[in-house]
């Protein structure tokens, strides 16, 4: 594909790559060429219908669409010859023709009058057409296609850059129209509000609500998007220190794609509820006494402090009960929505201030399963390959995840593979956006991953489709996983599972004899007390296929947090140092004793759940939480909020009053992201660069400044004046990262580890050649089913499961405060079959109370046919009707996760009258 | 685990409740009710995305229009977009999209020609008179050219036609209610067997004959193709030979040039000779399938070739597949590739060429596309050898041709006449001269592309080739006659408005083009004649495909030919 055709351009002899077209040489060579339907932005076809980019080739009839038209050798080509000028200029005339005038542009800055400027043709002689009405009904964006060109530049950026396939160009002709669905205002579509089409829009007839496109902003910062794994880098477009609207930027995970989070979610860092003062639990206010604090206004419970006072008081209440009952009486949640720095400093804090490895973080509740199942095997916790290796691949199997709801942006490389080809396999009880691209959707019963799995891979095995030469080079103790399959039939794990044995046939074969095979999955894989054994079994699945090590396989966890990945990395775990060096082996614990120069607790710490019962259990007695919401995410949480009005001393550091801030002693008001400098890392490995792009609001201080005085009140003489201090030190005991230096990452916005020296790049797709377990290989672990911890029973007798919405980061304590991403998903619902509501008698929309044996909450019911009946899934972001007061709190006996995707529960209507009393 | 006094308080929701939250997922829901008559109504039809045009169909022909309930299960059942769904529903002319709380059409529509010939012929008054007479239970509306420029005024009551309408003969048929077609009297396989038919296809079969002595004769013959470009068939045999396998085969039966109809002449006559062509362009280019897209507006073309194409599987004589599927009323999918894209099951968008559908044509695959007469005359080509048609022309022209002769001659219909024929011996020797009281005023010799030609230019070969250099072209030969009683001013704006309809609106230059004309030419004043020849430069440089390119030809020759009648306002 490296050939090159040499043509001439304009009276100059050019080379084009073999994929190049004319425009792009041009534009290479800085020659102009104006256009409007075409985008250089990545994945975007070119279309060659705007005709804006004509241009002359010598020996033939009509002119030529620069953007789509590849050169072939010797090809006379001219850009500016009379003929293609005029043409073009009329094209731009007749478009005019059809603009509001310039001073009314919904964009003046927009794609379509830079080039009219540029071509001097910004006014018209033709008569104008109708006006189409504005379309103002969706919360997010404004249509306005009175300024639409037809380009269709938002149906490719919608249908084949995000997939999300609600765009269309219905009629034909000057009547051609842009639709959502069928021709529904874009509010009332099945719009997912992921903004790609206005960001792709070359004219304003697409632009972000309330005209803030419109402004011009005084300066733009290059960051990372702060919700999900995925790690989406951004520009925040800034104006009087107010974000004013955000633009996707081309980094690896994205691509310059962003989802609505990313894109519309972040006027919560505006909020008239941020906090801005340290603040004082009252005297005499009780600290389980809650109910009617409002966070908007906590004054009522709290008095606001100065620094000075709040720090004291907070450190104090914390070097008191270490000083008494010692280190291991106190604990630390860290949180994977800060940076690096702060996670690895924050664990220091607590191994080094408190003296113990009581810290953790969400990571407990989301992939600890996961990392066990992969630290016991492979050796390793993270990814093998990032997620675009899905475009390499025959086949994805995406299991236990709903990726187009809680990986927006990652899930587009999966619909974008599925275009090219890629078989989709999707393996989850509930429906999904993806169903409809998947060549096999399977929808097992709730808990019976293994039983299907095992069937697989008995399948697998039972029709020698093993890559023999894979496992002889690559693994052990494959003979006990065979002869633990034998059990495990397709028609002995039907019932099971609910799926057919010809299909579990048939979907082993699709993966096991793909050329290059992926697994991706998420918290239905991991959130169950056999969900480490959930994850062994993916491991045996791909390690017997050899769908490892190289382009287009893999195993893929999609880490939650933005930076989940990296507060692992940095040791914001109870049992393992930075770079998962376990606390327990003494070797480990020796280096860290002399790079920290103190002594370290040799054992390893408690985890989040275990650290609730511990206070239940008055073993620990004061907790330091940095940016976490145990009173809304914890399993249980009734239990756990009690924990909480247990403690002897709180102390949370938040940018909201948060539902667990609500139980502190002090409050410390804290920096949001694009507050502050720092590093992230992604599910693809990548470490990212954020920068500060606005200033702390009222007395709000930087969350590293902040551990650090906490830690020099509790006797440590710290001195880090910027994060680049801080991951200069990581730098020395983590050897993923040691070739990644700050001025490196400042250039280079994203570096993927491991990276061992600072000339190289990255190593992406991993395990190539063996693993990092001292035999150097893979190791096959069965196992065996173990039903839910909770099965429905006569009482109970519905499944409830819980998750997120697309809208709404976990708990929802920033996302609720996003003005748009509120007024999208603005109350608690519990999606339904359409069939157990009508069973039940109550109307799509109406109230139901839903119990289990840990509590009950009313909630709005939402008929969603991807429920299978006899299943409730409640979104855990709400705190009116918290789906974790529900929730069974079982772990899992290696991962301490919780079971939040599997307990009993019963559903009930809710009469108006009832409702009312 | 807790217990009940351990329910442990909580602060306020941050959440500010400015809007209801959804009681169902997002967007338009499928309703149980729909889902079951579309699954009822497909049957084990398959899903297939390039089936969505014939599944529209299904649903229109079943329910007299498309509900959105309908098209919202059909998205959800084929696993397509919604959008995707509806784009293409409302693309083709001849799907009625009714939305939630719209009114459905009334049962019965009764659609009159306005294309140039009928419009030439009444049809404004016509339709004008039909929606006052016929009242509220009937639908008046206009559709363009229905291939019977013949028996023009043309009005079209479901599947049946009424030539030579008036109001009392389109009534009487309204009245007669939806009978299938009559079919005309045709050669089936029988007698074309009896006359020698298939031998030929026989002989290839059979490895008597080999692909490339078949391409060879054609190449001899200079058999071009009949659609109206031209291409040497023979040259385009041998360039989808040489492409790598799996190939397809695509026909192109879509003829919808304003004032063509010998395709429907053919087939109406003698469908086993095109497919014996047909089968025979499969087998020289070992296509395994073969897609016949033929216009919605041939009910009888499509009851003949359902009926013919079985028996001749019966009998043996066909080994790829045949996929017979119907256009739903877009001029433009005449265009090869729109074609491909509506056979995909998608609008009708012209692609860009390169790459060729030679080379990447149906579904991805080198494709031979052929119209229904090239195929037609590929059988007498090869048996009779090409000395018949190759003796036969006028003016150094060679071969002939199918004329479609329209308009103001006395006997209009389709000649096979000699290639470099003159418009005047067309009329004179084949049509009976003009029609009683009209005398010659000018000719449009290739449909509404071809542009408009004056009488004192009537003496031009007709041919591939011979008009370009006065602006015309003579496409897919169809010939329209205009008298002293008709404005060639009038004529442009009908052709104008027609391109304005039928643009698929994907290029600007055509798409605001063609509007932007049509305002112009309709205005109050005089033709800003300076701003149109200005933008007819652009439309033909710069349109995608040849609808946008052909579409000013009309309008430039009356600038150039006829500019009296632009000086009587009147006249315009």
């Amino acid at each position: 594909m490296s050939d090159k055709v040499e043509f001439q351009l304009n009276g100059f002899k050019l080379e084009a790559g073999s994929d190049e077209t004319i425009w792009q040489v041009a534009h290479r060579h800085g020659i102009q060429i104006p256009h409007l339907c075409y985008s250089d932005a990545p994945t975007y076809r070119a279309d060659g219908n705007c005709r804006a980019c004509m241009v002359e080739i010598e020996g033939e009839r009509v002119l030529a669409a620069s953007c789509i038209r590849k050169p072939t050798p010797g090809m006379v080509v001219n850009s500016d010859t009379g003929r293609a000028e005029q043409a073009r200029r009329m094209v731009f005339e007749l478009l005019m023709a059809d603009q509001p005038p310039r001073d009314a542009a919904h964009d003046p800055d927009a794609t379509l009058w830079h080039w009219a400027d540029a071509v001097g043709q910004t006014e018209s002689r033709f008569p104008a057409r109708l006006t189409p009405e504005p379309d103002l009904s969706h919360p997010a964006m404004a249509v306005n296609l009175d300024a639409c060109i037809h380009c269709n530049l938002c149906v490719r950026a919608c249908r084949e850059v995000q997939v999300n396939d609600v765009i269309g160009m219905a009629g034909h002709g000057a009547e051609a129209k842009i639709v959502f669905d069928f021709d529904d205002p874009m509010g009332g579509s099945t719009c997912v509000a992921c903004g790609e089409c206005v960001q792709a829009c070359p004219t304003g007839a697409l632009m972000p609500a309330k005209e803030v496109g419109k402004q011009v902003p005084d300066r733009q910062v290059e960051s990372v998007c702060p919700y999900c794994g995925v790690g989406c880098q951004l520009t925040f477009n800034i104006k009087d220190d107010k974000i004013q609207y955000v633009e996707g930027r081309e980094g690896p995970a994205n691509l310059g794609r962003l989802c609505v989070k990313g894109r519309f979610g972040f006027d919560y860092v505006h909020s008239p509820e941020r906090l801005t003062k340290p603040l004082i639990r009252k005297d005499g206010i009780a600290r389980g006494a809650v109910d009617d604090l409002d966070p908007a206004n906590p004054l009522t419970h709290f008095r606001e402090a100065t620094w000075e006072e709040a720090l004291d008081r907070a450190a104090a209440g914390l070097a008191e009960i270490r000083d008494r009952d010692g280190g291991r009486a106190l604990a630390g949640f860290g949180s994977a929505k800060g940076s690096n720095e702060e996670a690895y400093l924050f664990q220091k804090l607590v191994r080094t201030g408190f003296g113990s490895n009581n810290v953790d973080h969400c990571t407990r509740l989301c992939h600890a399963s996961s990392v066990a199942a992969l630290m016991e095997t492979i050796g390793s916790g993270a990814v093998t390959a990032p997620f675009a290796e899905a475009e390499n691949a025959d086949v994805v199997m995406v299991i236990g995840a709903n990726p187009t709801v809680n990986h927006p942006v990652a899930a587009t490389f999966f619909k974008n593979a599925v275009k090219r080809g890629t078989k989709l396999i999707v393996v989850d009880p509930r429906g999904q956006a993806l169903s409809r691209h998947a060549t096999h959707m399977l929808q097992q019963k709730p808990g019976s991953d293994v039983a299907l799995l095992n069937a697989m891979m008995h399948v697998i095995v039972k029709e020698d489709l093993v890559d023999r030469q894979y496992v002889e080079g690559y693994t052990e103790d494959y003979a006990a996983l065979k002869q633990h399959l034998d059990a495990y039939s397709p028609e002995a794990m039907a019932e099971i599972c609910g799926i057919e044995p010809n299909v579990l046939r048939e979907v082993a074969r699709v993966f096991a004899t793909a050329n290059a095979a992926m697994i991706f999955w998420g918290m239905g894989v991991s959130q169950h007390i056999h969900g480490t054994d959930n994850a062994r079994c993916l491991i045996s699945l791909a390690l017997m296929t050899g769908q490892v090590g190289r382009p287009g396989t893999g195993l893929h966890p999609l880490r939650g947090q933005n930076n989940v990945q990296g507060a692992s990395d940095s040791g914001l775990i109870p049992m393992v140092y930075p770079d998962y060096q376990p606390v327990g082996d003494p070797a480990v614990r020796k280096r860290f004793e002399d790079f920290w120069q103190t002594e370290l607790d040799p054992d390893p710490g408690l985890t989040v759940v275990e650290i609730t019962d511990a206070i239940h259990n008055d073993q620990i007695h004061g907790l330091y939480i940095m940016g976490e919401n145990p009173a809304m995410s914890d399993p249980d949480v009734s239990h756990a909020r009690a924990g909480l009005a247990k403690l002897k001393h709180l102390v949370v550091q938040d940018i909201f009053l948060t539902e667990t801030a609500a139980y502190a002693d002090v409050v410390l008001p804290a920096s949001a992201w694009p507050e502050k400098d720092g590093t992230v890392t992604n599910t693809n490995r990548q470490v990212q660069m954020g920068r500060t792009a606005l200033p702390l609001p009222g007395d709000a201080r930087q969350d590293l400044w902040i551990i650090q005085e906490i830690a020099r009140r509790l006797g440590l003489d710290w001195a880090y004046a910027h994060p680049r201090d801080v991951f200069a030190e990581m730098r020395q005991v983590m050897a993923s990262i040691a070739g990644i230096s700050w001025e490196r990452l400042d250039r280079e916005h994203a570096v993927t580890y491991p990276c061992e020296k600072e000339d190289e790049p990255g190593q992406e797709v991993l395990f190539g050649d063996g693993f990092p377990t001292p035999s150097g290989r893979g190791k096959f672990v069965p196992a065996a089913i173990i039903p839910p911890d909770e099965t429905p029973d006569e009482d109970f007798p519905l499944v409830l499961t819980t998750g997120r919405l697309l809208e709404h980061w976990h708990t929802g304590s920033i996302t609720r405060r996003a003005e748009m991403l509120d007024d999208l998903e603005p109350e608690a619902v519990a999606h339904l079959a359409p069939a157990d509501l009508y069973r039940l008698g109550v109307e799509p929309g109406g109230t139901v109370r839903v119990s289990s044996r840990r509590g009950e909450i009313e909630i709005a019911a939402r008929a969603d046919g991807d429920v299978p009946p006899g299943m409730v899934f409640i979104p855990f972001c709400f705190n009116e009707a918290a789906a974790n007061l529900l929730t069974n709190a079982a772990l899992d006996p290696f991962g301490k996760i919780a079971e939040v995707k599997y307990c009993a529960c019963k559903v009930e209507a809710v009469t108006e009258r009832a409702a009312a009393e | 685990m807790s217990t009940a006094s351990e329910q442990a308080s909580v602060p306020k929701p941050p959440g500010k409740h400015r809007r209801k939250g959804r009681s169902h997922r997002r967007g338009r829901q499928v309703e149980p009710k729909a889902l079951e008559e579309v699954r009822a109504l497909l049957g084990d039809r398959p899903r297939r995305a390039d089936l969505l045009v014939e599944h529209l169909h299904l649903l229109q022909d079943a329910y007299g229009h498309l509900s959105a309930a309908h098209l919202a299960a059909l998205a959800a059942e084929m696993r397509l977009a919604m959008a995707e769904v509806y784009e293409v529903a409302t693309f083709y002319h001849n799907f009625d999209v009714v939305k939630e709380g719209a009114p459905a059409p009334p049962e019965v529509t009764v659609r009159v020609c306005d294309s140039l010939t009928c419009a030439m012929f009444g049809a404004e008054a016509l339709k004008h008179e039909l929606a006052t007479h016929l009242g509220d239970g009937v639908r008046v509306k206009y559709a363009a050219c229905m291939g019977r420029c013949e028996q023009a005024p043309v009005a079209r009551i479901g599947n049946r036609y009424v030539g030579g309408a008036t109001p009392e003969t389109v009534e009487a048929a309204v009245d007669a209610g939806s009978e299938p077609a009559p079919l005309p009297d045709y050669t089936d396989l029988d007698a074309y067997r009896g006359d020698g038919g298939y031998r030929l296809l026989g002989a290839c079969l059979n490895g008597e004959k080999t692909p490339d002595a078949i391409i060879e004769a054609l190449d001899q013959s200079g058999l071009r193709g009949l659609g109206g470009a031209g291409f040497p068939t023979g040259r385009k045999w041998r360039f989808v030979r040489q492409e790598p396998g799996p190939r397809l085969m695509a026909v192109n039966a879509d003829e919808s040039e304003p004032g063509t109809f010998k395709d429907r002449y053919y087939l109406f006559r003698d469908p086993h000779r095109f497919l014996e062509g047909m089968l025979l362009g499969a087998w020289a280019v070992e296509a395994d399938s073969v897609y016949i897209y033929l216009r919605d507006e041939y009910p009888e073309c499509r009851a003949i070739l359902e009926t013919e194409i079985d028996k001749a599987k019966a009998a043996g004589l066909v080994r790829p597949e045949i996929h017979l599927r119907r256009g739903a009323g877009a001029y433009i999918c005449g265009e090869e590739s729109a074609m491909l894209e509506s056979l995909e099951g998608k609008r009708g968008l012209p692609r860009h060429k390169p790459p060729f559908p030679s080379q990447v044509g149906l579904f991805g695959r080198p494709t031979l596309i052929n119209n229904v007469e090239t195929l037609f005359w590929v059988r007498d080509l090869i048996e009779r050898g090409h000395d018949w048609f190759a003796a036969e022309g006028r003016r150094g022209r060679v071969g002939l041709r199918s004329f479609s002769v329209s308009g103001r001659v006395k006997k209009p219909g389709v000649y096979f006449a000699p290639a470099g024929i003159s418009v005047r011996e067309l009329i004179d020797e084949y049509c009976g001269g003009m029609a009683d009281g009209h005398s010659f005023k000018g000719y449009l010799p290739g449909g509404a592309s071809g542009g408009i030609l004056p009488a004192s230019l009537g003496d031009l070969p007709l041919d591939f080739g011979t008009l370009e250099e006065y602006g015309c072209l003579i496409g897919s030969a169809a010939i329209i006659v205009l008298s002293d009683a008709d404005s060639a001013a009038a004529a442009a704006l009908n052709l104008m408005r027609f391109f304005e309809s039928e643009s698929c609106g994907q290029c600007t230059p055509c798409r605001a083009g063609t509007e932007k004309a049509v305002k112009l030419m309709d205005g109050p004043g005089p033709w800003d004649t300076a701003l149109l020849s200005e933008l007819s430069s652009c439309m033909m440089d710069a349109s995608i495909c040849g609808l946008g390119q052909a579409a000013p030809n009309g309008l430039l020759s009356v600038l150039k030919y006829f500019p009296s009648d632009l000086a009587d306002p009147e006249a315009k």
